[in-house]
């Protein structure tokens, strides 16, 4: 994907060989061959969704190629307006020429809050606490009642606002009773035991901490058909982070992610992701941004949960003459942008196809709006509704009443905007093959 | 196991979309799926729907007024050659029905005469409605507006450019500042997206919606002219509407004029080409490029035959099969046909692309000659498919449509998207055809 040279350790030859440092170690990402290839098309342009709804951000172009060119002569700064960039990546896919978009805004980015954001800022102070969700939840995740009570409460909300700039506008998303883990673990971990079926299970935070029944559909899913799972032990894919330019943060815990992951790789496993922002992270952002031992290895080992059985399984024929209750009527589908970019936008519609009795309509291809932490904050509320307006207005132009989409955030603006329900599509493919709320189900199949 | 269908169609411009709508349509059981890389070049395009505008070779420049009398003429290897003219006929009324009430043009055989950005005027067969009043066979006088945001329409000089290449009106055009629009380098889908909301903005005399702040801007300019001309910028989504809006306030006639890259009209053809293909149940992968290919070997003398092709998602490599495929990539614009110093080449299926073999004879030094490069690409028989050195088809169930193949000089004969949707016609109809033989 990307086209900068990344700085390399590795070295040539055998053991006894001890080259000699002739030139000073390459620290910096060298982006050029990236901002050359620009031409300005102007096409990253007008896949812009910040751009087309806030005339004060000068869009891809001008935060990639050319702000890279500018900051070249020492005395021009990172512009401030990185920071409305809303990481949807889709300058990305939308280059003809392969330029590395997103991997220009996370250097500048994480450039801009190294060196020009105060560490004593209010937004400092709040856009490390949304970046770093990961870390408060475990403490929520404990008193997941009292928490859920507290930060519902109008005052808590007002006071967000007020002291950190979080928007009062949205209501915090709950903390599930039992997390994801918990449960895997009560269960006594997998169920199935394979050899040559083993998927390394990266949940992420969300699934773990508030939607545990989607991380519970992916394991009833993927034991129907066989596998063993595993569940390594795993940080924040990042993807917040690099949104925030924390890149030492996003640094931390990609090194833990690919630890792991390289590890259960190691032991014959393919890593499995159910968030799309998880698996984009993990397959693009990795490899542009760090070199850990085995980054490579993991980005090309991972997959979104549903293209891996589409690879790997008949997934059609065993969804063929399937149905679903009535609850699973007509759904409306919203492809996240780091589905887009991975080329999974049409996946959803084309596997739900094969069940009978449902309607999946996808809603078009505009941008959620939220993008992770960004609609969160008080300056970007409003910016995000207005880019959420399309995918509202076609929400509720198609006969559904339940939202479906594979993303955990653009979930929450979906449910925000039209006051639907929002399922992830693995839940409706649990219902059609496990049936739906069967905990404890038999798997089908056992390998021996 | 790989992703199967029928028909597959790599690329996702007009050629590609047009194969994918033809085969879905030529059989209604087939399962037909596009796959597409990065956005098609429909984004940089007019979003005018060219046949011929001038015959290959022509040294008097006079541009066509009936592109289907001059296709019987055209040298043996032209694409329109290859496929006939009756296919181009055919290929436009399919273009039609895909079009429906978006586009104009389709009462008459003959050219109509676009006026363009740079104030020059482009035959062709079939245009938008937006820019239906504008059109320079038209003798009503003109307004032409421009704005001081956007440097690549300069309204004066465009329309003194018209007065000069002899449109039969006269011509005035004045710059304004854009309500609502304070950046220099606003992008286009933001005045679009203010025109499509109607979103409120702050005016001398207080707030008001964009399209009156607009019409407001304009009038005071407007003497008697009874049409007004504007950079294609008049929304996205509901780009019928606020023409319509513009026009009711204004009292006239109001059109758009095609613009360079990135182009809203463009756009706007990709997004309608795309919602045919989810009505056609085309299945539609992007943002993914297919990188290799393998053969099984064919049963007798027939050549090879593709198995399979390989899209590369982020690392992971992804089998897809089809029965029959579509080559659509494009040209050196579009990336289905990459050169560098070495050679000219076609990157997926490595299929021939005959070229001299000294680059310096790849040129001409007259730059705006017969430029042997505008014409590389790949060479089809008949049936569309790719020929190897010897005149064999190189893979049997390999077709290829559009810009990826060669023998013609779009940008000389303006007639660019028509070869795109005439091959494109060809290649996915008998794609579709043999697939569910």
């Amino acid at each position: 994907m990307s086209n900068a040279e990344q700085p390399s350790d590795e070295q040539p030859g055998n053991d006894e060989f001890e080259p000699i440092q002739v030139f000073p170690e390459a620290e910096e990402m060298d982006l050029r061959p990236g901002a050359d290839d620009c031409y300005k098309c102007s096409t990253c342009d007008t896949n812009c969704p910040v751009a087309k709804v806030d005339d004060e951000f000068p869009g891809p172009k001008f935060q990639g190629p050319e702000q890279w060119r500018l900051k070249r002569q020492d005395d021009h700064d990172i512009d401030d307006s990185v920071m409305k960039c809303s990481n949807c990546m889709r300058c990305d896919s939308a280059c003809p020429s392969e330029v590395p978009l997103s991997q220009m805004h996370n250097t500048a980015r994480g450039e801009y809050v190294e060196e020009n954001m105060s560490k004593f800022s209010r937004e400092y102070v709040r856009n490390r606490m949304l970046a770093n969700y990961r870390s408060l939840a475990p403490l929520a995740s404990m008193f997941p009642r009292t928490a859920n009570f507290v930060m519902g409460l109008s005052i808590t909300q007002w006071l967000g606002e007020k002291t950190l700039g979080i928007t009062s506008e949205r209501e915090l998303p709950e903390f599930a009773t039992e997390t994801f883990r918990e449960w895997w673990a009560k269960r006594g971990g997998a169920q199935v035991e394979s050899e040559d079926k083993r998927i390394a299970y990266f949940h992420g935070c969300y699934s773990n901490y508030n939607t545990p029944e989607v991380a519970k559909a992916l394991v009833r899913v993927y034991e129907h058909f066989g596998y063993e799972i595993v569940v390594p032990e795993q940080s924040c894919s990042g993807t917040p982070m690099f949104a925030n330019g924390m890149l030492e943060d996003a640094r931390r815990a990609a090194e833990t992610n690919v630890r792991e992951l390289a590890a259960a790789i190691e032991d014959g496993a393919d890593v499995i992701a159910s968030c799309s922002s998880c698996s984009m992270s993990l397959r693009q952002e990795y490899p542009e941004l760090f070199d850990f031992e085995g980054t490579e290895d993991v980005a090309s080992n991972t997959w979104d949960a549903i293209e891996y059985l589409r690879v790997h399984e008949d997934l059609r024929a065993e969804l063929e003459g399937t149905s679903v209750g009535e609850e699973y009527d007509d759904f409306a589908y919203h492809a996240p942008c780091h589905s887009r970019n991975q080329g999974l936008d049409g996946q959803t519609i084309a596997v739900l196809d094969a069940i009978d009795g449902i309607d999946a309509h996808d809603v078009g291809d505009s941008c959620s709006g939220i993008s992770g932490t960004y609609g969160w904050k008080e300056e970007n509320y409003e910016t995000s509704m207005k880019i959420g307006e399309e995918m509202f207005e076609h929400m509720e132009n198609s006969n559904a009443e339940t939202g479906l989409t594979e993303c955990p955030t653009c979930s929450m603006q979906m449910g925000h905007g039209t006051g639907y329900e929002i399922k992830h599509t693995l839940e409706v493919l649990e219902a059609a093959l496990v049936g739906a709320d069967s905990d404890g189900v038999e798997p089908k199949r056992k390998e021996e | 196991m790989a992703i199967e269908d029928d028909v597959l169609v790599i690329g996702g411009g007009l050629a590609g979309t047009t194969a994918a709508l033809a085969a879905a349509a030529s059989a209604k059981d087939a399962r037909v799926r596009l796959v597409t890389y990065k956005q098609s070049t429909l984004r940089h395009a007019s979003g005018l729907i060219d046949i011929l505008g001038y015959a290959p070779g022509d040294d008097a420049n006079a541009p066509l007024v009936d592109p289907f009398d001059a296709l019987e003429d055209l040298p043996e290897g032209h694409p329109y050659e290859r496929v006939g003219s009756q296919a181009v006929r055919d290929a436009l009324a399919f273009f039609d029905d895909i079009a429906g009430d978006a586009y104009a043009g389709g009462h008459t055989d003959a050219n109509a005469l676009v006026p363009t950005h740079g104030g020059t005027v482009k035959p062709t067969a079939r245009y938008p409605v937006s820019t239906a009043e504008g059109l320079a066979s038209d003798p009503r006088e003109t307004l032409l507006v421009g704005f001081e945001t956007l440097p690549d329409f300069d309204a004066p000089l465009a329309a003194s450019h018209l007065e000069a290449a002899g449109a039969p009106f006269e011509a005035r055009g004045v710059t304004l500042s854009f309500p609502g629009i304070v950046r220099d380098d606003a992008k286009v889908t933001r005045y679009a997206h203010l025109l499509d909301h109607d979103e409120t903005v702050s005016t001398g005399s207080g707030e008001t919606g964009a399209r009156t702040a607009l019409v407001t801007a304009v009038e005071s300019y407007l003497e008697d002219e009874p049409r007004v001309g504007f950079p294609a910028v008049l929304g996205d989504e509901h780009a019928d509407e606020v023409r319509n809006v513009l026009s009711d306030e204004l009292g006239v006639d109001v059109f758009e004029i095609p613009m360079g890259p990135p182009s809203l009209p463009g756009m706007r053809l990709e997004e309608r080409l795309y919602d045919a293909l989810e009505d056609a149940g085309v299945r539609v992968t992007s943002g993914v490029p297919v990188v290799e290919y393998e053969t099984a070997d064919g049963d007798d003398d027939r050549g090879w035959r593709i198995d399979h092709v390989v899209v590369d998602r982020h690392g992971a490599e992804i089998p897809h099969r089809g029965d029959q495929y579509v080559l659509a990539t494009g040209g050196l614009v579009g990336k289905g046909i990459e050169s560098d110093r070495e050679q000219v080449s076609e990157p997926i299926f490595n299929c021939h692309v005959p070229h001299a073999e000294d680059r310096y004879d790849w040129f001409v030094d007259d730059a705006f000659g017969e430029q042997p490069f505008a014409a590389f690409g790949l060479v089809p028989d008949r049936e569309l498919r790719p020929l190897d050195p010897n005149g064999e088809p190189e893979f049997e169930n390999l077709r290829a449509a559009g810009s990826v193949l060669g023998g013609y000089d779009y940008a000389a004969e303006k007639s660019g998207a028509g070869v795109s949707l005439a091959t494109g016609y060809v290649a996915g109809t008998r794609a579709g055809e043999e697939a569910t033989r």
